[in-house]
């Protein structure tokens, strides 16, 4: 099972290393990770999503707490969250199926960012299913190029 | 105000707030400013042969007194040296703090001569570790390295120091507190967790405390003795826990795991209550995890990390906290009990070992046990023992019968050949007064051989005992036991001309080992002797407590004498076996 990691950090060089070094010694795997500054000046927030049941995600959530600069970790998998990630594709399209793919892309609330003769450029965000099935719909076209963000999330309502 | 001072004196004065008087260094390039300064100051200053040499010589330091330990070694190599040490350190949460020298801050990351990444390399085998990037950073930086070392569970932090830096100046005032948000151990157990925890003990019929090294390090030794008492509770030790309970008690069962004592791995595979104490449920105590305690309805584990909390085996009290606090609490909870029907069964199990265990006695040769005791009555049972790793330390943990914490010192976690020699020194240094003795093979003690010059340098008077049966034996048992006596390479008196596949051992063709012990020794100007029988290792050892030198006594012993019981890898504790028959 997926479960989504908030980590607040403090900012200092290093620190995205000693998390990355505790996950491969460890043996645990990051299914996605993003970070980026947080309404602090000294932290930073990392959103991870890790696989792995309940054990190894308590024992990853427990290493992580032991690192001096890691302030906080929760576990927002069960909670009310939003989250996003981004993504860009390129798409092989000509005249002919350019209409096609922009209709399509209209109905995931994504955007045409690029075109050229022969591609045409998407950018699209949402959670990692809707990325996923606009994905899958992109393919018949052939997909050149995909880059995607690790996702972020955060708890609704106060907090 | 502070005064202006350079970055080597920031070190020293910061080195003095923290209360520091030994440092344990090998110079270099990077660290000539500091040396400069330590011209100047009034630090007693060790110098090893070898920087990993430093390092477990602050450890053995740290672990004999309680302080923090503190090496330094220069950039490059001297730093790469330092990381069995550290790690060493990281697995048995010995307080050290290593200083290295760095390239200058203009050349970090160039490739400079003599430059390693040393903060990327220790990483994971550090507690922390620290660039110091700005000299406003360096004293604040030292402080929060002494706490992180010594608080919480304890541990080794490294503080990389460009060369530049301890040049520069800079205003000195001593950080009188710290602030790491990240950084808050939890030494208060739970209390409704206490409560539940009595209650469980109280119901317990057959319960076994199971003791570790956190107990020593937390000073909980007072509180656990008080436990075991009035609850009547009998206490078996992990090796990095022995001392933690006198052994010459009736509710000891010694050590547990895979060389542990019968009563005490039978004890631990009966008990319906299993209280663990500062200790981390590690694959040498165990045995097979799924057969791990079959009877045990419930484990309550106390220790100050969380992370060791259900990290092996699943928990059903975890009470996170610091040993001597959450004890202290627990204690008037417990209610006195008898439990003799638990002890008489645990008594009958005593004999077992006694019973089974045939040491070899052809009356040439001394015996490990013998000699163990012999130093265990010759010292009315106060000596400090250290250790190197393999069937010696197995010997020395279980033939001597420990009553103090911290009176018994060995790797434990990372098992080190090379760290008992160093590690010695660093005890006698710090402990005077005391009978320090080192329990070495003849393949560990190899590994850092070089600070036999330390000892003679400094008169650390250290008695040496050296097991020498001419094998890395720990290795040449496994191999006797599981590979079918194939002696793969573990021959120290092996040579190129030796046949392909060894007949020995103790062939009139063999060749003679090398070294010889006894020049070695002379080498280095040590006192020394070489003894075959218990009675000439016995006036030997006389000798050696009468001498205030450093005294390094050989002892030849049977080539293929083994450690048991032994627990073989993969099995139940429960299944210990005797004899060489193949498991």
């Amino acid at each position: 099972m997926k479960h989504t990691l908030a980590v607040l950090v403090e900012n200092e060089s290093g620190v995205l290393a000693r998390i990355a070094s505790l996950f491969s010694r460890r043996g645990f795997n990051i299914h996605s990770l993003s970070v980026g500054q947080t309404e602090e000046d000294n932290l930073s927030r990392i959103t991870l999503v890790v696989e792995g049941d309940e054990r190894i995600v308590e024992q990853v959530m427990k290493q992580l707490n032991k690192l001096i600069p890691v302030y906080k970790v929760s576990n927002i998998t069960g909670d009310p969250t939003v989250s996003r990630g981004l993504a860009f594709f390129k798409v092989s399209s000509d005249y002919k199926t350019r209409s096609e793919i922009i209709q399509m892309v209209d109905v995931f609330r994504g955007e045409v960012v690029d075109v050229s003769r022969d591609s045409i450029m998407i950018e699209i965000t949402g959670d990692e299913e809707k990325i996923e099935a606009l994905e899958e719909l992109l393919k018949p076209f052939g997909i050149e190029e995909m880059v995607r963000t690790g996702k972020i999330a955060m708890a609704r309502g106060e907090k | 105000m502070g005064s202006m001072l350079t970055g080597a004196e920031i070190i020293t004065e910061s080195l003095k707030e923290e209360g520091v008087d030994i440092i344990f260094g090998y110079p270099g390039g990077a660290v000539i400013p500091l040396y400069d300064q330590l011209y100047e100051e009034d630090f007693t200053h060790i110098l090893p042969h070898h920087e990993q040499g430093a390092v477990h010589a602050a450890d053995g330091y740290a672990r004999a007194t309680g302080r923090v330990g503190v090496c330094v070694a220069t950039s490059g190599p001297g730093a790469t040296n330092l990381v069995t040490g550290l790690t060493n350190a990281r697995m048995d949460s010995v307080p050290v703090v290593a200083f290295t020298g760095q390239v200058p801050s203009h050349m970090l990351g160039s490739d400079a001569f003599q430059e390693a990444d040393i903060t990327g390399i220790t990483m994971p085998i550090t507690k922390h570790n620290y660039l110091v990037q700005e000299i406003g950073e360096l004293a604040k930086t030292i402080k929060e390295a002494f706490h992180i070392a010594r608080t919480g569970r304890p541990g080794p932090v490294l503080i990389d120091v460009p060369k530049d830096i301890m040049q520069q100046k800079h205003d000195f005032a001593y950080p009188q507190e710290v602030n790491l948000r990240g950084y808050k151990p939890n030494y208060r157990g739970h209390s409704g967790q206490i409560k539940t925890a009595a209650e469980k003990i109280n119901q317990a019929e057959k319960p076994v405390i199971y003791c570790g090294g956190g107990v020593p390090i937390s000073s909980a030794c007072d509180e656990l003795r008080e436990l075991a008492k009035k609850a009547q509770i009998p206490v078996t030790t992990t090796l990095t826990g022995l001392g933690s309970f006198d052994e010459n008690d009736r509710l000891s069962l010694g050590m547990l795991g895979m060389h542990g004592s019968s009563e005490a791995n039978l004890a631990i595979s009966s008990a319906d209550l299993i209280i663990a104490v500062g200790c981390r449920f590690d694959d040498r105590v165990t045995g097979k995890l799924d057969e791990f305690a079959p009877e045990v309805e419930d484990i309550i584990h106390i220790d100050i990390d969380p992370g060791e909390i259900g990290k092996r085996v699943s928990i059903d009290i975890p009470i996170v906290g610091d040993a001597s606090d959450v004890l202290q609490r627990l204690l008037p909870r417990v209610e006195e009990k008898d439990r003799s029907e638990w002890l008489e069964r645990i008594d009958d199990w005593k004999d077992i070992d006694r019973a089974n265990i045939e040491f070899s006695s052809s009356g040439e040769r001394a015996s490990p046990h013998q000699v163990m005791e012999a130093i265990d009555e010759a010292t009315g049972g106060e000596a400090r023992i250290v250790t190197e790793v393999g069937q010696h330390q197995m010997w020395a943990a279980q033939h001597f019968a420990y009553s103090e914490p911290g009176q018994f010192i060995t790797s434990g976690g990372l098992g080190t050949m090379g760290f008992g020699l160093p590690a010695s020194l660093g005890v006698k240094a710090g402990l005077e007064e005391e009978e320090v003795f080192l329990i070495a093979g003849d393949g560990s003690l190899q590994m850092n051989l070089q600070e036999l010059a330390t000892a003679r340098k400094n008169d650390l008077d250290v008695n040496i005992i050296l097991f020498n049966n001419t094998y890395l034996g720990m290795v040449r048992q496994w191999q006797e036991i599981f590979a079918d006596s194939r002696y793969s390479h573990t021959c120290l008196r092996e040579r190129h001309t030796c046949p392909d596949k060894c007949q020995g051992p103790g062939l009139e063709s063999c060749p003679e080992m090398v070294p010889d012990f006894m020049e070695v020794a002379g080498g280095y100007r040590l006192e020394s002797a070489r003894v075959s029988t218990q009675e000439d290792f016995e006036e030997e050892l006389d000798r050696a407590l009468n001498s205030d030198e450093p005294y390094l006594i050989e002892v030849m012993i049977e080539e293929e004498e083994n450690v048991f019981p032994m627990v073989p890898p993969g099995g139940s504790l429960y299944e210990m076996i005797y004899e060489e028959e193949s498991g």
